[in-house]
């Protein structure tokens, strides 16, 4: 079943078009990952969704419903994080998280107490002292302590610690075990990596690309920085090897993700000394999607969607 | 769809009632207290009807009229006084308070991105709108009650039932009225102090109209919400017909309020707002530029307003000549006064009260500092080569500057206007030097707000506290007979009263001196302790 499902939306602020024709289909119980840089529509495509932007055109589903019209019949089963989260400076922590709780129905209260400890958050200290960090902690805390069926997050991770970061995550987890569906944005491809079922990535207003990770794979490049104790020969000859660079001692060039294996097999008889990788990130996904769509080679987009 | 878009009203409610438990009571405790004093105090000092039509003759002049709006002079009685001398500045007091609270509820919850998480939960698109517009009517119909019985229950000859209750309601009905006002301005507005700006703008507009409209044209009157206020004339009159009026205008603000919210997105206004600068131009790029290109459409905005303000007093002057010349009474109080022309009497206290209007954009200008740092804005500041002294430097420069142009406008523009409508003019000098001996008043003012951002940056409010003080004790002290004291307390209290008085340059000098202290230890203080 589709829980979230826009067709042709477009957004336009004055003359500016934030969202041009964005096509986005989440399913019952998938962890959608949705991913684009600085700038390229995710929070604009998000606000949409939850009614407190009016689309210019298109359509836009939730559950069914009209996200602008049965907003409110919508947000009884949505819970939202925003990436840049605003409280009241003179009200406690705790006192902003019972609010939220209270402001949506059917909620688990126990978990509110169990989501403070995991978090690690103060509940009684005033918004004004918190970090961003601990401000995001506390939609997050309100946002799983309660008992809905969609959870929209918009980069909520941006101010948390990496030991922050994996008690999001076990959340995220946690939901999606019980069925939930997760819409996440994030300009950090590692960390959608690691959560979700699905992607889609937008650019510029645009959905570039959507499908499953594994069918995004061939967009997808390693870095490595390679030593070895013969030089390597011949490895600007091996297919899905790319912008080589030699820097005295090491080596540094990037291979297709389907090529990996190959790669690795023709470099190691050479004697490995030390071999670093590193994911791809957004930006080399971005260059390699380009390259693809050089009209020249004929690959295409091929795959996705 | 009805029932959706107001969902969660209720709980809202609740929640701004909460967030509002003390400010709401201690704004209604204040416009409560000084509506219940003034009453007493009168009794005790005007206790025959005889004194009191004194004092109603000598407020039958147009200037006195342009100020406080018409009264009930021919029956004096203590309310008709009372109505007459507070009723438009307590409603203004109270359009303030409405104008404040809605924004803070509305537009500054909206911009700093507090509405997004509310919006995204069980809540429907017009349930905050609604919420705050509920509680400000509660508010004011609570205000309209406890004043109303309030001065009833004083007991005090001349203040029945119907003329307190209409007092009352005529206070509640302006806060209404300014509560629909503000709730249309916030969706208008993309910003809060856009909002605020606005409003405030519609008050004073709404005030001017009327004065214009008192001593001129009765029309005009009718015009403004204010005007609707004098013309209710609580205790003489008894005048319901404004009351309803005010309410039926405030229901319509109310639903196009509610229609503007339901057309736009969240965070949107409708007042255009145009692509700025690409980059940062050479005067920008240094504290002082920064500070000044922050406030700048606030400073305009305020310049204007002062101006356009002395020249509503200045265009009255005209009729208080022609008005004295067939009032025997005021002819002959005049001439005991030492060859100097009720006019002239007059301008000390028009400058006073100008003055302490010029002190309000002043010390908001040098407030900004405390405001950046409240919302964490000065580290980015600070956290670069740009010291302390020289960052609370450039708002006090800027300040300073700001104070001289408010008043000098205030002055140029009643100069003009009187001259214009004078059949002897007063010379410049005469009108720029009465104001100008109040700006080492105002450097005093400022001096005290450097002191405060200094050592108690959680205090700074304090100071319109103080500014109000000095308004109420020199306004009315002359009204009150107060001690000494209580007008010495304040700095507008040592200023010379030129041209009746003449000048003395000690109190000048201390005046200045004082301020430089403040001045100086503020800075040390500022140093000295954390930024927030
Ligand atoms: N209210 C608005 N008015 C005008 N432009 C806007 C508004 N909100 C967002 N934008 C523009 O729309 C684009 C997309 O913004 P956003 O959705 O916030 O990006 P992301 O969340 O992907 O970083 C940006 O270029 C931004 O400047
Ligand atoms: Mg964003």
């Amino acid at each position: 079943m589709t829980v979230i499902k826009t067709t042709n939306l477009t957004k336009r602020f004055g003359k500016f078009t934030a969202l041009d024709g964005v096509d986005l289909g989440v399913t019952e119980g998938e962890i959608y990952g949705f991913i684009g840089p600085n700038g390229a529509g995710k929070s604009t495509t998000i606000r949409v969704l939850l009614g407190i932007l009016k689309a210019t055109e298109g359509e836009v589903k939730i559950f069914g419903k009209d996200a602008w019209k049965d907003a409110v019949e919508i947000h009884k089963r949505i819970a939202y994080v925003p990436g840049d989260v605003n409280l009241w400076p003179n009200l406690t922590g705790g006192e902003v998280i019972d609010l939220f709780i209270n402001l949506r129905g059917g909620n688990h209260k126990n978990r509110r107490e169990e989501l403070i400890e995991k978090f690690d958050l103060d509940p009684t200290k005033k918004c004004r002292t918190y970090s961003k960090g601990n401000r995001q902690k506390v939609a997050l805390i309100a946002a799983f302590s309660s008992d809905t069926d969609l959870y929209i997050l918009d980069e909520p991770t941006s101010g948390l610690d990496p030991l922050m970061e994996n008690v999001f995550q076990e959340c995220v987890m946690d939901v999606k075990r019980e069925g939930k569906s997760v819409l996440l944005s994030s300009h950090i491809l590692s960390e959608v990596e690691k959560l979700c079922d699905r992607v889609g990535i937008i650019r510029q207003g645009k959905m570039i690309e959507t499908g499953s990770l594994d069918q995004l794979r061939h967009l997808t490049r390693t870095n490595f920085r390679v030593e070895t104790k013969q030089p390597i020969t011949n490895l600007g000859e091996l297919e899905g090897v790319h912008g080589i660079e030699e820097n005295s001692q090491t080596l540094s060039f990037q291979v297709d993700t389907e090529d990996l294996d190959n790669v690795i097999k023709h470099i190691s008889p050479f004697g490995i000394v030390k071999l670093e990788s590193t994911p791809p990130t957004l930006e080399d996904l971005f260059m390699r999607y380009y390259e693809r769509k050089d009209p020249s080679s004929d690959t295409g987009v091929g795959g996705a969607l | 769809m009805t029932n959706s878009v107001l969902k969660n009203t209720g709980r809202l409610t609740r929640f701004i009632i909460r967030r509002d438990r003390v400010r709401v009571p201690l704004w209604l405790i204040g416009i409560t207290f000084f509506t219940l004093i003034v009453p007493i105090a009168y009794n005790e000092m005007y206790d025959s009807q005889q004194d009191r039509d004194v004092l109603a003759d000598t407020m039958r002049n147009p200037a006195m009229t342009a100020m406080v709006g018409p009264g009930g002079l021919d029956n004096y009685t203590i309310g008709a006084m009372t109505t007459h001398q507070m009723l438009l500045f307590t409603a203004i007091t109270v359009g303030i308070m409405s104008i404040l609270l809605v924004n803070r509820h509305t537009r500054a919850d909206e911009e700093d991105g507090r509405m997004e998480m509310i919006r995204s939960l069980e809540v429907g698109r017009l349930s905050n709108l609604n919420a705050t517009l509920l509680v400000l009517s509660i508010a004011n119909t609570i205000l309209a009650l406890i004043n109303g019985f309030g001065l009833y229950a004083l007991g005090i000859e001349g203040m029945d039932l119907e003329g307190s209750l209409l007092y009352g309601t005529t206070l509640g009905v302006t806060g209404i009225f300014f509560t629909g006002v503000t709730a249309i301005f916030a969706q208008l507005t993309e910003s809060s102090r856009g909002t605020i700006g606005f409003s405030i703008a519609a008050l004073l507009i709404a005030y001017f109209v009327r004065a214009i409209g008192d001593v001129s044209n009765g029309t005009l009157s009718w015009l403004s919400p204010l005007g609707w206020v004098t013309q209710t004339g609580a205790y003489s009159d008894n005048n319901w017909w404004p009351i309803v009026w005010m309410i039926g205008a405030s229901i319509f603000l109310f639903f196009f309020a509610n229609y503007l919210n339901a057309v736009r997105d969240l965070g949107a206004g409708f007042l255009p707002a145009k692509p700025g600068k690409k980059y940062a131009t050479a005067f920008l790029q240094n504290p002082v530029g920064l500070a000044l290109r922050l406030q700048r459409t606030a400073i305009i905005a305020w310049a204007v307003g002062i101006f356009v303000m002395g020249l509503s007093y200045g265009s009255v002057f005209g009729d208080l000549d022609s008005f004295f010349e067939g009032n025997e009474l005021l002819e002959q109080m005049l001439a005991s006064e030492e060859g100097f022309s009720y006019t002239e009497q007059f301008i000390p206290m028009l400058m006073m009260i100008m003055s302490i209007l010029a002190s309000i954009p002043t010390l908001m200008s040098m407030l900004k500092l405390s405001g950046e740092e409240k919302k964490s804005r000065i580290d980015h500041l600070l956290g670069r080569a740009v010291s302390r002294t020289r960052l609370m430097g450039s708002y006090v420069i800027i300040a300073i500057f700001n104070g001289f142009m408010m008043i000098s406008l205030s002055a140029i523009g009643l100069w003009a206007a009187a001259s214009a409508v004078m059949e002897e003019p007063f010379s410049f000098g005469t009108i720029y030097g009465a104001a100008m001996v109040y700006y080492p008043a105002m450097l005093v003012m400022i001096g005290c707000t450097v002191f405060l951002i200094g050592y108690a940056p959680k205090l700074t409010g304090l100071i319109w506290i103080y500014l109000f003080y000095s308004f109420f004790v020199l306004y009315l002290g002359g009204l009150f007979d107060f001690p000494d004291w209580v007008g010495k307390l304040t700095p507008f209290g040592y200023i010379p009263q030129l041209p009746v008085e003449d000048m003395e340059v000690m109190p000048i000098f201390i005046l200045v001196l004082i301020s430089i202290t403040l001045m100086v230890s503020g800075f040390v203080g500022y140093n000295r302790r954390d930024i927030d």
